[in-house]
């Protein structure tokens, strides 16, 4: 287990390296010189422009600046935005509220996904089966932006169940419409995962061995089929993640969610781009992250991830 | 008939085993010589062409492409000529979906919006199946260091949601918003899952008898890769890549909404949903509309994805 681990980490690294590096590229062919732009119609002089050039290491090359970047994100100094905050500082700010959000997201995900695709799995081609299939299809096809304005007209406007954006210091129950739009946009695989799943656990020997013992069929549900067919689905909100990152982006922004997903948000409207960056990195961060927690989670759960190969 | 049926059969006639055409062997033995040749992709439309969803999905796929190509048919209305005079009114005669904040036709902005939501589907869906291909099929054919570099290249552009690298690079080039620009950028990073199917693919089917015959015969690997092994693993691509082009659409609708796809200027749904949105409280219904065109596009082709999903997999088919 602690091997598998270590060999899990150690092949994060060279990803984490190639993928800043891949950013820091595309930053680096940023077309325009942001100091001589410093200066304006009059230009800068050009000992202050050095000056410059060299406070930020811009007279290096690419390389080299690519390591002080490396270690600006190693020593958490993300740099700073145009409006002069720090990153890290927003984001020590922000990241408890996009945190919340996000696990009261996959939590709802979980629970909705979960009991939709085990009755739809358990009731194959039945009316919920179909029902719950074509929903989850339309739900796939939603972009999460027409999917939070749905929300925000018909329980924010018309209804009036919840506030259409969110106050300074996002209380819980402020979160609630956000969180299920969220959870809403990810959940249609996790149904469709949840359903393939238990129905080729109703199939399997264990299942059939557990009914020949007598068991009683919710036992049987509940402990052979439901719990063997959850491996998956932990892999699958685990790898959603990517998409949950982009959501979060999208819903914190409509609903004004003060995390870090509406700071991305605002840094795109007002094309902020070295802002943006940085936020960007910050979330491939997560996600790597994320996804080896996933992976080191799916082999605590699954002997056979951990002593196959 | 000289025998009534109530009468012993003479002996000679009885046999004690049942000769071929008696017996379910037959059956088993048998070959049909006269019936068609099939194969997966025969026995894959043969299945399809009985769904309904396959009928509906595919014609509103049509109806998209025709919208796309010839927009003129559908509408006489310019959707440039907007008037302020006309500000977020309802429908009236002649323009059945009503007006946009700044005095536009709705139903003729959605109609001409259609080919730029389906070209950036379509172009990026290109590039990601032409890198995704490459690298798929070059690391599952030939293994060992090919295989470890490509797969390593795809795993650190996997480690990048897509979509957030679109909008880094789209952030980058201001300057440079374009339909192409925009394709490129949704494409660029979303190739790995596709590389990833299909070297699993290619990796199952290289060892095939076919292959090694082939190999025997002294055919070019390069050739070997090109007619026996990737038209026999190309099946599952063909699948991700309809259901790619939803995304792709999908991407570049949430690109322009965020400000970042393509400029005002340009017609497309995701600039139409994001100039809306300001006036969702007063006039909801210019933001609902091209929702609707957005939403349900994307689902015809993410309906034709999962038909052709189920039409591919036999064991699928079976299961139904």
């Amino acid at each position: 287990m602690l091997w598998y681990i270590l060999r899990r980490v150690l092949q994060v690294i060279p990803v984490f390296l190639g993928a800043t590096l891949l950013i820091y590229f595309m930053v680096f062919a940023l077309p325009g010189d942001p100091i001589a732009a410093l200066g304006g119609d009059r230009g800068l002089n050009p000992a202050v422009a050095d000056a410059i050039r060299a406070r930020y290491h811009l007279d290096q090359p690419f390389f080299i600046q690519y390591l002080y970047y490396l270690q600006g994100i190693f020593t958490g100094d993300l740099g700073t935005t145009f409006s002069g905050q720090k990153v890290s500082d927003i984001l020590g700010r922000t990241l408890p509220v996009t945190f919340r959000l996000a696990v009261m997201a996959i939590i709802i995900e979980a629970i909705v996904g979960i009991l939709i695709g085990l009755v739809a799995g358990l009731r194959k081609n039945g009316v919920f089966d179909t029902v719950s299939l074509l929903l989850s299809l339309v739900l796939i096809s939603m972009p999460i932006f027409v999917l939070a304005f749905l929300a925000q007209f018909v329980f924010g406007i018309k209804l009036g169940w919840a506030r259409t954006t969110v106050s300074g210091d996002a209380p819980l129950n402020e979160l609630i419409l956000p969180a299920f739009v969220l959870a809403f946009f990810v959940v249609a695989n996790v149904i469709r995962l949840t359903r393939t799943s238990v129905i080729e656990n109703l199939d399997a020997d264990f299942v059939r061995t557990a009914t020949a013992k007598g068991l009683s069929r919710p036992r049987i549900i509940r402990v052979h089929v439901l719990r063997n067919s959850l491996i998956p689905v932990v892999t699958l909100i685990g790898t959603d993640f990517g998409l949950l990152i982009v959501g979060a982006t999208v819903t914190e922004g409509i609903f004004n969610v003060p995390g870090v997903g509406n700071t991305l948000f605002k840094a795109i409207i007002l094309s902020e781009a070295p802002t943006v960056v940085s936020f960007v990195t910050v979330f491939v961060i997560v996600y790597l992250l994320s996804n080896l927690l996933v992976d080191v989670l799916y082999a605590f759960l699954d002997p056979r991830i951990r002593y196959g190969k | 008939m000289e025998n009534s049926p109530n009468s012993p059969k003479p002996l000679s006639d009885t046999h004690f085993v049942a000769s071929i055409e008696e017996t379910p062997l037959q059956a088993t033995d048998s070959v049909a010589e006269d019936s068609r040749p099939s194969n997966l992709y025969i026995d894959a439309w043969r299945d399809a062409r009985q769904r309904p969803l396959f009928w509906i999905s595919g014609v509103f796929i049509l109806l998209v492409i025709v919208v796309a190509v010839f927009p003129g048919l559908f509408t006489q209305i310019d959707p440039r000529s907007c008037s302020l005079e006309f500000s977020n009114q309802g429908p009236s005669a002649g323009h059945i979906l009503g007006y946009t904040k700044q005095g536009c036709d709705v139903f003729s902005r959605i109609i001409f919006g259609t080919s730029t939501s389906l070209t950036v589907g379509i172009l990026s869906t290109v590039i990601v199946t032409v890198i995704g291909v490459i690298f798929g099929a070059l690391g599952g054919y030939f293994g060992r260091w090919v295989d470890a570099i490509l797969s390593r290249i795809g795993d650190i552009f996997f480690a990048i949601p897509y979509f957030l690298a679109a909008v880094v690079i789209m952030s980058v080039f201001v300057d440079y918003r374009n339909v192409l620009v925009i394709s490129l950028a949704i494409g660029f990073f979303a190739w790995p899952g596709t590389a990833r199917i299909l070297r699993g693919q290619v990796l199952s089917v290289k060892n095939s008898d076919y292959v090694t015959s082939a190999v025997a015969l002294g055919v070019s690997q390069l050739r070997i890769l090109w007619r026996h092994v990737l038209p026999n693993s190309i099946a599952p691509v063909i699948v991700i890549t309809t259901i790619g082009l939803a995304g792709a659409i999908v991407a570049e609708a949430t690109l322009s909404f965020l400000g970042v796809g393509l400029p005002p200027s340009v017609m497309s749904w995701g600039n139409d949903i994001s100039a809306a949105q300001r006036d969702l409280r007063n006039n909801p219904m210019t933001l609902v509309w091209p929702s609707i065109a957005l939403t349900s596009t994307v689902l015809a082709f993410v309906i034709m994805g999962e038909v052709i999903r189920d039409a591919l997999d036999p064991k699928a088919r079976a299961r139904r």
